[in-house]
């Protein structure tokens, strides 16, 4: 996206674009986390290669696979909330994914690989199904967005219920296993998985008028529909693209343990993508949108899981915990902490600007 | 002593070397402005002049980088609107910032209700409020009522009501004037006037020069961040003020009169017609023709139906019924797709809800509705955008011409020619302009009339709308005359058809029944 400069400004621009970014606190914040758990263990960041697999493994590791379902969702989140709305029912889509995936191997019981693609599918078909409700109650009847996921997010885990009959179900299936725990050129599969969804998903948006259409019916709904914007098509897309994310991020999340724990299963995922979103710097208000931010907040809040887990914070402190750095996160985004750091360095940039100009 | 030099020779606002700067632009610059008490001051200037930029820097909303600001002789440094009100500056914006489910009393005294040993004593704050509106001579108006059972006129004076209960010595007027008809002007005058004549200092900004000349003792004039004048409006010709706003000559505006007068389209067939276009609780059946290489205008009253016919014939609303022909093909245009399709396009009169996408760049605004017409699927390549961008900011003059500010910092006329240019990238075939001029400067204003004129001789059929009955005359041929959301005649412009051929219609249709 940005305009070709000369080389040697190009680096300088890149840096203090880079503070210009609203997410450079999810990025300090990601690194003062790092920094806080090397200091507990110098070795923190290593990471070792299994000689006879080629694996890699580490603390990074970890958190690279348990960022991979929070990914999704914040992923899929963004978007729905770029064109002013919210998706609260991702974390009982996940369940559904979850148990539907499950209970399809479960009664199959072949343990087969056909049988692993054909729970794949089921789950993402479901999700697509629970999704497209959203979007046509969303555009075509016009309910709050609000309203209407926090409906698909009661009736969501209610199906899941249904589906399993209210049991955890379980099944036994080492190629849909493999997706979980499995390795690709040494990295986690989810992860892997992960990051193509999202570098795919991100060139649907940015390389085509996506992004751009989605922006406009998120800042002015009005204007976008003079123009010739058609909204309904947009909506609906982008509430089947957040909940079949939401399908991968609950197939990823039974896979490792293949279980689906019904009342568990994605439970307060949505929390947690709404807030990747935030600290990604994408206005709840809708709007302009930052995939990269959301993946860097999708980053921040499984490095955050992990470091509870390792600096061994009680666990009936953790939300707590938890909720008191992504405040910080929040304050130091906020307009007018921004605008205070920024006053700053506005004259820097304006200098440059004009020496550049001349 | 009406419109006298005023006798205090102190003034109660100077400000003295004021620059400010934004990002590329030099909003102000070393600007000397003084303000006396009893005075009605009119800041005037074209869009982007840095009317707005002083009035922000006075009131605390922008800080100034150089300069100083001196109120009632004291220095100050305002750090937000907070400190500029506790010096005594009060505004009233040309949008009406109150609240509408309040009553008038609790909109006047807002802040300032007077409290009783249990919280607020409501019938005195009504009193209170009571007595704020008779010092505008508003006795009449109930404080008990609520604001938004109030036009929109009293709810400007309201505004103002508000803005004295704090005993300012300074009071801003930023366009107060723009959305209120020819007698509702008067009663805001009559209180203007009056509150001058208490010796209170008043900062007045307008658009229309009848209302400047009528109100203001003095007046200061601005061009690109600098002053170019201070005068007494006595001393100063029109002629003159208009020449120092828009630094040419005024020729350029006379020179667009009389250029629409000849008939080229006595036959042929028309480009766009309707036959009975009609919706319910918004338009009447109404016929309409427009060829190409005309401009048809519409005139008629705020609320005749015009706007309505203009969304009608873009299907941003739905008609209910009606036979459209486009190019000799019946078809229907039921929405604004369909009409871009089809080579309608539709500028709206309501441009900050409608038109612009305010967070988007000026290059995205340009190319929103051709990526639209094009589909998600097959984006403009840079190079297409930055074509669309160089044609339209040079051709139409946009200030600043740089595609990648964001749309929401440019002033109003500069934003209007952003949309211009929207929808001429997407090639249309009919043209409808709803109010393309309004709350746009003289020097824009012009530049506009003379792109519509330069497109119809380009073959371009445009349907004209304006509240400005000269303007609708000056542009068209044909003038298609509305009145209660009917159609009530058509006139073909010529030499003898003035504003008031309109008026006259508008006054006598309904009386001979």
């Amino acid at each position: 996206m940005s305009i070709p400069a000369s080389r040697s400004s190009t680096a300088v621009r890149m840096v203090t674009g880079l503070f210009h970014q609203p997410y450079v606190w999810a990025i300090v914040a990601l690194i003062l986390l790092l920094i806080v758990n090397l200091t507990k263990n110098p070795g923190y960041l290593g990471v070792s290669v299994n000689p006879a697999t080629g694996n890699l493994s580490g603390n990074v590791i970890d958190i690279l696979r348990a960022s991979a379902p929070i990914m999704m969702i914040a992923v899929g989140m963004t978007l729905v909330i770029a064109t002013r709305g919210i998706d609260l029912s991702v974390g009982s889509v996940m369940a559904v994914a979850g148990a539907v995936s499950m209970e399809f191997m479960n009664n199959t019981g072949t343990g087969s690989f056909g049988t692993a693609i054909v729970a794949v599918l089921l789950a993402l078909g479901i999700s697509a199904v629970l999704g497209t409700l959203n979007g046509i109650l969303v555009s075509i009847v016009g309910l709050q967005p609000f309203i209407t996921t926090l409906v698909m997010m009661l009736a969501g885990r209610g199906l899941a219920k249904v589906i399993t009959s209210g049991q955890n179900t379980s099944a036994t299936n080492e190629s849909f296993r493999w997706i979980a725990n499995g390795t690709f050129l040494g990295f986690p599969v989810v992860f892997v998985i992960a990051v193509l969804i999202v570098a795919v998903l991100a060139a649907l948006v940015r390389r085509t008028a996506l992004g751009l259409m989605i922006e406009s019916i998120g800042i002015n709904p009005k204007a976008a529909r003079m123009a010739g914007i058609r909204p309904v098509g947009i909506l609906v897309s982008v509430y089947i693209v957040s909940a079949v994310l939401a399908g991968v991020a609950g197939i990823f999340s039974t896979a490792s343990v293949m279980t689906v724990e019904v009342a568990k299963t994605g439970m307060t995922a949505e929390m947690d993508a709404i807030l990747a979103v935030v600290i990604g710097g994408t206005s709840l208000a809708g709007g302009k949108f930052s995939l990269t931010g959301s993946i860097i907040g999708a980053l921040l809040i499984a490095t955050l899981d992990k470091t509870i887990v390792y600096m061994s914070i009680p666990s009936s402190a953790t939300p707590a915990f938890k909720a008191i750095v992504i405040v910080i996160i929040c304050l130091l985004q906020s307009p007018r902490v921004r605008s205070m750091f920024n006053r700053r360095r506005t004259r820097v940039i304006i200098a440059e600007k004009e020496t550049v100009q001349a | 002593m009406a419109t006298t030099a005023p006798a205090v020779t102190e003034p109660i606002v100077e400000m003295e070397n004021i620059s400010i700067e934004f990002p590329g632009v030099k909003a102000l610059q070393n600007v000397n402005f003084r303000l006396f008490p009893g005075e009605v001051h009119t800041l005037m200037g074209e869009n982007g002049a840095g009317k707005s930029t002083l009035i922000k820097a006075l009131t605390g909303v922008y800080k100034i980088d150089s300069g100083t600001i001196t109120v009632g002789g004291v220095q100050r440094r305002f750090a937000g609107t907070a400190d500029a009100q506790n010096a005594g500056i009060s505004t009233v914006y040309q949008e009406v910032n109150l609240c509408d489910n309040l009553t008038v009393g609790e909109n006047v005294m807002l802040g300032h209700e007077i409290r009783g040993p249990i919280g607020i004593n409501w019938r005195k704050t009504h009193e209170a409020a009571h007595e704020a509106l008779i010092r505008l001579g508003l006795g009449d108006l109930d404080p008990r009522q609520p604001l938004s059972s109030i036009s929109l006129a009293l709810q400007q004076l309201v505004a103002i009501s508000r803005a004295m209960v704090t005993d300012s010595t300074v009071l801003i007027l930023d366009e107060p004037t723009s959305s209120l008809d020819a007698n509702e002007v008067e009663g805001l005058f009559t209180v203007i006037r009056r509150l001058r004549d208490e010796g209170v200092a008043i900062l007045f900004v307008s658009h229309f020069l009848d209302q400047v000349y009528a109100i203001s003792d003095r007046l200061t004039v601005l061009r690109n961040g600098i002053v170019v004048g201070e005068h007494q409006t006595a001393e100063l010709s029109r002629n003159q003020l208009i020449s120092e706003m828009i630094g040419k000559d005024v020729e350029t505006l006379n020179s667009l009169g009389s250029h629409r007068s000849r008939v080229v389209h006595s036959g042929g067939a028309p480009f766009y017609s309707a036959k009975d276009l009609t919706r319910k609780g918004s338009i009447e059946p109404v016929d309409i023709e427009v060829h190409a290489g005309e401009v048809v205008g519409l005139a008629g009253l705020l609320g005749s139906g015009r706007t309505e016919l203009g969304r009608l014939i873009y299907g941003a609303d739905k008609p209910d019924s009606g036979v459209v022909t486009i190019d000799g093909k019946t078809t229907d245009v039921t929405s604004p797709v369909g009409a871009l399709a089809q080579k309608i396009a539709f500028s709206t009169e309501n441009r900050r809800d409608e038109g612009i996408v305010g967070d988007l760049t000026v290059r995205e605004n340009l190319v929103l509705a051709v990526q639209a017409r094009r589909g998600w699927a097959r984006p403009l390549s840079r190079k297409e955008q930055a074509a669309i961008c160089d044609k339209y900011l040079t051709e139409l003059n946009v200030r600043p011409a740089d595609p990648e500010r964001t749309v929401k910092n440019l002033s109003g006329g500069n934003q209007q020619k952003v949309l211009l240019g929207r929808w001429l990238a997407t090639q249309p075939e009919l043209l409808i302009l709803d109010e393309p001029t309004r709350g746009i400067d003289v020097g824009a204003k012009a530049e506009i009339q003379e792109t519509i004129v330069a497109l119809a001789d380009d073959g371009m059929s445009v349907i004209f709308i304006s509240s400005e009955l000269e303007e609708v005359v000056r542009l068209s041929e044909r003038i298609i005359v509305l009145k209660d959301r009917r159609k009530i005649g058509e006139i073909v412009n010529g030499p003898l058809v003035t504003a008031e051929s309109i008026v006259d219609l508008i006054a006598s249709e309904g009386i001979v029944s």
